[in-house]
């Protein structure tokens, strides 16, 4: 349920795709391999304007697609992970920390707060991928809570956004604990009368996947994200057979009743506001 | 008997040896019990020995010893008229998963828990203690019994993990758990869990959110299987022992983390040796944890069980 191999190839693939993006007026899809206008593609989204690939963005752009400008207050910023199990595989635990910390310009895995959608508050949040493979541990499941927990005082809804390998395994059990707590929050959530949007991009896994992100009242999925709680490898390894193509994408999910709806990019801001118009304000 | 763990051998020779002696015709009654009494200190001595000082892969074998006494084991020792339910009534019947009414000193409760079996014929039927969403969905029904007639739940968990295949993928393994999770969260009624051997991941999780939680002295319980974590870590799953040193899954490691509340000792030499024993000494400590949970209010009881899981986690601010 933790990180698998192909999380780690899709770290160096988002690297690369930022660089390319960055030096080249130019971008390759890595979906149809067409080659677009940078500023195409980010007028769409950061979409590919051939065939809708989702080209990888950071927490706080997905945030930023779906609230009013400028609205965002962020919250707990100084909130850092620290080595309660001393953990040591080919590195230790806290070099890995300070390595993301210092490419990602954050603390760690989790960016959320209150934003206005609309003119009306809710609080949104996110998990960055390029911080350690968005995985969770105490720290972004203490963010979760407290985002839902701050929900609840201030009476608005929440928006979750996930993308995820899953529990960090590096804080092992404390880490399965953080399904607990923020499982526990949302039930809160619900017993209050609140809403949650829990919005699925690619991928989401592992503990993510089954704890908080599949707890949406309402749950929209990015478009082909990869979406599951076992990963495509350990499914193999374990049937040892090949997957069917489409296998845990959204669509495969929205087939199989797993989420409501598949919403590219472009409509989250129209599709999310439908929804919290339904959910009504105070 | 099912094939011995490797650091057992010298227990293992001496049980024999005491075996032996029993049997031979030439030796006087009197000098045979001299010799099996003196035998049976040196087993006592060198048991302690081996079992003080198991490494966290050994506890891991331990965990996963087939002789080890699985849920039914406990409910035949511990409960009385028992009565299993079956089935999530959406999908089928899942037996890697078991659940059912009993009576605990003569009360009824609700007992769930994972199921594995001690041959291939009983494990391809019980999927070797790895449910799937519907077993979930079983557990979902039973937690909403209990706590529509306010009866206490008591847990076992012992698996692998959620069972990563196709259907269960399909079938919503995932949201399953999740669901499950949340519905813990809402409970009124007491609920004890005992991680009794191996506690793997979202897929034990997924029943233990108890108000307390206990451990067998040999058990284990961690976000992933180290052979997983080795697989991925360090790309190569025979640096499964480092990661289970590496990943703090003994009973007594997450003790002092503080996420489980008490170790329940097991008889010397594994719970294995001796149903009996174990099940008498988990009798006792669910007892006495069950009677300080009642005493709480249905409100406090849930506050008390969102308070201990909302403050795991640690943290610098």
């Amino acid at each position: 349920m933790g990180i698998t191999d192909f999380l780690l190839e899709k770290i160096t693939k988002v690297s690369s795709q930022k660089k390319d993006m960055k030096e080249n007026i130019w971008s390759k899809c890595s979906g149809c391999g067409e080659i677009s206008y940078r500023q195409e593609i980010e007028d769409n989204y950061q979409c590919c304007p051939k065939c809708d690939f989702h080209f990888p963005v950071s927490a706080m752009q997905k945030i930023d697609y779906i609230i009013d400008p400028h609205t965002f207050v962020e919250f707990d910023t100084g909130i850092r992970s620290l080595d309660p199990l001393k953990f040591k595989d080919s590195k230790k635990y806290p070099d890995r920390i300070k390595a993301a910390v210092k490419k990602m310009d954050m603390n760690d895995a989790f960016v959320g707060g209150m934003a206005k959608i609309n003119g009306r508050e809710i609080n949104i949040g996110g998990i960055e991928f390029g911080f350690l493979g968005g995985s969770m541990g105490s720290v972004v499941g203490e963010k979760i809570t407290r985002l839902v927990e701050n929900a609840i005082k201030n009476h608005r809804h929440v928006i979750t956004i996930s993308c995820s390998g899953g529990a960090r395994m590096q804080e092992s059990i404390l880490s399965l604990m953080q399904m607990a707590k923020t499982s526990a929050a949302l039930a809160k959530l619900r017993m209050e009368g609140l809403g949650h949007i829990s919005l699925l991009t690619d991928p989401t896994t592992g503990g993510v996947t089954a704890s908080y992100a599949m707890l949406g009242d309402v749950i929209m999925a990015e478009p082909k994200a990869l979406i599951c709680f076992a990963g495509p490898r350990v499914i193999e390894q374990t049937i040892r057979q090949k997957l069917p193509e489409g296998f845990q994408r959204s669509e495969f999910l929205l087939e199989h009743g797993m989420v409501d709806i598949v919403s590219h990019r472009k409509r989250w801001r129209k599709d999310i506001t439908r929804v919290l118009d339904f959910f009504g304000y105070n | 008997m099912a094939a011995p763990l490797d650091f057992e051998a010298p227990i293992i020779e001496i049980e024999n040896k005491i075996a032996e002696i029993k049997n031979m015709s030439s030796l006087s009654d009197s000098d045979m019990q001299r010799e099996v009494d003196s035998l049976q200190k040196r087993l006592e001595r060198v048991k302690a020995n081996i079992y003080q000082r198991l490494t966290p892969s050994q506890k891991l074998m331990v965990a996963r010893h087939p002789e080890r006494p699985y849920t039914l084991d406990f409910i035949k020792l511990m409960f009385t008229d028992f009565l299993e339910l079956h089935g999530d009534r959406l999908f089928r019947d899942d037996q890697a998963l078991v659940c059912g009414i009993a009576n605990f000193n003569d009360s009824p409760v609700m007992v769930i828990g994972h199921q594995k079996g001690r041959n291939t014929k009983e494990n391809i039927r019980r999927n070797f203690g790895m449910a799937s969403p519907e077993g979930y969905r079983k557990a979902q029904r039973m937690f909403d019994l209990a706590e529509r007639f306010n009866r206490p739940i008591i847990t076992f968990v012992d698996t692998p993990g959620a069972y990563p295949g196709i259907e269960a993928e399909e079938r919503g393994q995932a949201e399953a758990i999740a669901k499950s999770l949340m519905m813990m969260a809402e409970l009124t009624v007491p609920m004890i869990t005992v991680i009794t051997g191996e506690g793997g991941s979202g897929g034990a999780l997924a029943i233990a959110m108890g108000n307390r939680v206990l451990m067998l002295e040999h058990s284990t319980y961690s976000v992933i299987s180290p052979e997983g974590c080795a697989s991925i870590l360090w790309k190569d799953a025979s640096y499964a022992g480092r990661a289970a040193e590496a990943l703090k899954l003994t009973a007594q490691d997450l003790k002092e983390l503080e996420v489980i509340d008490e170790i329940v000792n097991e008889p010397l030499g594994g719970a294995h040796r001796n149903h009996h024993q174990i099940a008498h000494n988990l009798k006792t400590a669910i007892a006495r944890h069950l009677k300080e949970i009642k005493s709480l209010a249905p409100k406090q009881i849930f506050e008390q069980r969102y308070d201990k899981f909302r403050n795991m986690g640690v943290f610098a601010e």
